[in-house]
């Protein structure tokens, strides 16, 4: 687990000076947050209404990839397979809604408790078997191509078919529709963002949240000082499938479509791990730089095959560009900055 | 037990080289009684598992007619597999990207005999050689370098580059399934299961340069020395062996094993750029079925997922007959991690 870094913790105390105390970690990452917030709120009225899309599609980019870092960032354990819980997010508030009218923000609150209960449970076992490594991404990505299977040849899953959510009249906060390019889309986005966001910086300080980076930075002295590393690693890793969850209820609401390959295919889990990779591992601004970075990035490259320049013409409504590409950003990422752009630029301000 | 538990675990961490599964590249087995006492146990729960597919479908041929053609299709999923365990045995890279290099040689095969109308077995001339050279350039290119960096990184390249080359291959070759076609294709009966001669072949294939590998292996002096680097990078390093050499050579061996494959398997599918994906997971569970490293058992595990594969269509009907490899693959991974041949830490 070289190569992990994280914002603020013991050191910040040790470095207090003697005049003005300087912000503790946790209090100047709730600012930040704050005033991205606040920033962020009146985009959808500036920006046109295409790239409002965009940014909503960044938001929930970002509350994945939130939630990969809760568990792969602080805690360590490599997920190849959070397609699980965002698809079962996406699924439990698209079948509740669909089939039974329920809201779906309860739909998500049900979402997210039946991913964090198949987390613990898959967790659980991997755990139970000291899984680590290559081997418990294996496992997490095997249960997430059984998912998919599974949801693919189910009835009351619609097999391949999915959910398509029916349209309401008018606009509903209730019921998360609004007209077309209405910035409220964006505006509930961003609240569940933020607090995906909280949610984070308070775990990354809170008491689970110092024992689970002890866990993974040296997993045998914390077990050895009698650290219950079982119990903190279920924690984390119901807390991780649960931001995730979020995610996916909300994609389906805001695209108001979900499939098994949309939700469950493993390109869900590869878009959280890129998108956490590119911003920094392990840093609690790192999934939202990099959800900012390939949001952006498949924009761009949707608008070059739209339109591509004369050189480009044969990759007129070809697809796989976008994927390429930020394929080879991963590679470039990774081979040059291996702490993704956060941890580069955290462990460069920190050398001063 | 609780060694048992730690073996595949300790595998993945760099800084214990010694007594790792990984490092136990075609070793010799732990005691020819226990490895027989192994493979009885496995042959048994293959003989329960094909007595409940007969009693679930009630139709003798319908199973032997599984069976037959699982363990043809295992051939295949052992040759695939072998070049992926070769890699993890000797350099530690969980190679993501297996599966998109097998779709590139099955492309390659495919433009090969389009564009020159060669039988589509003679472009094992092109594709092998191919792969070795693109292997080599991957490695090289990509891997050479991050030996120190950590395992994460290592699979997040290779990932990063099996998407590269799938999408590159939708690209420029469009979503759309082609076909490569075995003139001259014959079937004949096997006690009354129904035999393609193009599975037969590839069956036959895949055993040969089993074969071949194995050997190169065991008996050359380059094999001694890939063995060698497995099993202590550091002390080959001292007695002149050119690790970083090895090290490429291997990953194009590797990748040389699933051009090989993709040219036999290319006439029994339809060849699509995603294609390398269906392929890499059973490679991987093959490979952790039959030990992480270990070459023979990648071949035993292949032969073994061929038959949960097609006998998984008789238990469950409907499901896709990935569900019961998955599953036998979870029930591994935490019961032996190690893998079913593989040895106790």
């Amino acid at each position: 687990m070289t190569g992990i870094t994280i914002t603020g913790g013991r050191d910040a105390t040790a470095s207090r000076s003697a005049k003005a105390p300087p912000l503790r970690p946790q209090n100047r990452q709730l600012i930040i947050l704050g005033v991205l917030l606040l920033v962020a709120i009146p985009l959808p009225l500036l920006l046109p209404s295409a790239q409002g899309a965009v940014a909503v599609r960044i938001l929930i980019f970002a509350i994945m990839a939130i939630g990969w870092n809760t568990m792969s960032g602080f805690g360590g354990m490599f997920s190849f397979g959070h397609a699980a819980f965002f698809g079962l997010g996406a699924y439990t508030s698209a079948y509740l809604l669909v089939n039974h009218g329920v809201s779906p923000w309860i739909g998500m609150l049900a979402g997210m408790a039946v991913a964090a209960l198949a987390a613990v449970v898959i967790g659980y076992f991997a755990f139970r078997y000291k899984l680590q490594g290559a081997y418990f991404a294996l496992a997490t990505f095997a249960f997430a191509e059984m998912l998919r299977l599974i949801v693919t040849t189910t009835e009351f899953t619609n097999k391949a078919v999915g959910f398509t959510v029916p349209l309401i009249e008018g606009s509903s906060l209730w019921k998360i529709q609004f007209p077309a390019d209405s910035p409220a889309y964006f505006w509930v986005a961003l609240a569940l963002a933020g607090l995906a966001a909280l949610a984070s910086i308070l775990f990354l300080h809170s008491r689970t949240g110092r024992y689970v980076t002890a866990i993974r930075d040296d997993e045998t002295a914390a077990a050895s000082l009698g650290t219950p590393v079982m119990r903190y690693k279920l924690i984390t890793v119901g807390l991780s499938a649960a931001i995730t969850a979020v995610a996916g209820a909300f994609y389906t609401q805001y695209y108001l479509f979900v499939n098994p390959e949309l939700a469950f295919g493993s390109s869900v889990s590869v878009q959280a791990i890129a998108t956490v990779v590119i911003g920094g591992i392990g840093t609690i601004w790192g999934p939202v730089v990099g959800a900012v970075i390939v949001g952006s990035l498949s924009d761009v490259t949707a608008t070059l095959l739209r339109t591509p320049p004369e050189f480009l013409s044969f990759l007129q409504g070809r697809s796989g560009l976008d994927v390429a590409l930020y394929a080879i950003l991963l590679i470039l990422i990774v081979r040059l900055l291996p702490k993704g752009i956060v941890g580069t630029l955290q462990s460069r301000w920190r050398r001063r | 037990m609780s060694d048992t538990k730690n073996g595949g675990a300790a595998t993945l961490d760099p800084a214990t080289p010694e007594s790792s599964p990984a490092r136990r590249l075609l070793a010799a087995p732990d005691g020819t009684g226990a490895l027989l006492r192994r493979a009885g146990v496995v042959g048994g729960l293959a003989v329960i598992a094909i007595a409940v597919a007969l009693l679930k479908s009630g139709s003798g041929l319908v199973v032997w007619q599984s069976v037959v053609t699982g363990l043809l299709m295992g051939g295949l999923y052992g040759l695939i597999a072998m070049g992926l365990t070769l890699i993890f045995g000797v350099l530690d890279i969980v190679n993501f990207a297996h599966g998109a290099l097998l779709a590139i040689a099955m492309f390659i095969a495919f433009g090969v005999v389009q564009g020159t109308g060669l039988h589509p077995y003679l472009t094992l001339l092109v594709a092998v050689p191919a792969l070795f050279l693109i292997g080599a350039a991957v490695h090289r290119g990509l891997l050479s370098g991050t030996g120190g960096a950590s395992l994460e990184n290592q699979l997040l390249i290779t990932l990063g580059l099996s998407l590269l080359l799938e999408n590159g291959l939708l690209m420029f070759f469009g979503a759309e399934p082609k076909n490569v076609s075995l003139p001259g294709d014959f079937q004949f009966s096997l006690f009354g299961a129904v035999v393609a001669g193009g599975r037969l072949y590839a069956f036959l294939g895949a055993l040969l340069i089993g074969a071949v590998l194995f050997w190169l292996l065991r008996r050359t002096r380059f094999g001694t020395a890939i063995r060698a680097v497995a099993a202590n990078g550091q002390g080959a390093e001292l007695v002149g062996v050119n690790v970083r050499r090895v090290h490429t050579l291997t990953f194009a061996i590797g990748t040389a094993c699933a051009g090989a494959a993709a040219v036999l398997a290319a006439p029994l599918v339809t060849v699509t750029p995603t294609l390398g994906e269906q392929f890499n997971i059973t490679a991987f569970v093959v490979v952790v079925l039959g030990g992480m490293g270990n070459v023979a058992g990648a071949l035993v595990g292949g032969l073994l997922i061929g038959l949960v594969e097609q006998l998984t269509t008789i238990y469950m009907d409907g499901q896709s007959s990935l569900l019961g490899v998955f599953v036998v693959f979870l029930i591994v991974l935490f019961l032996r991690p190690q893998g079913l041949f593989g040895r106790r830490a």
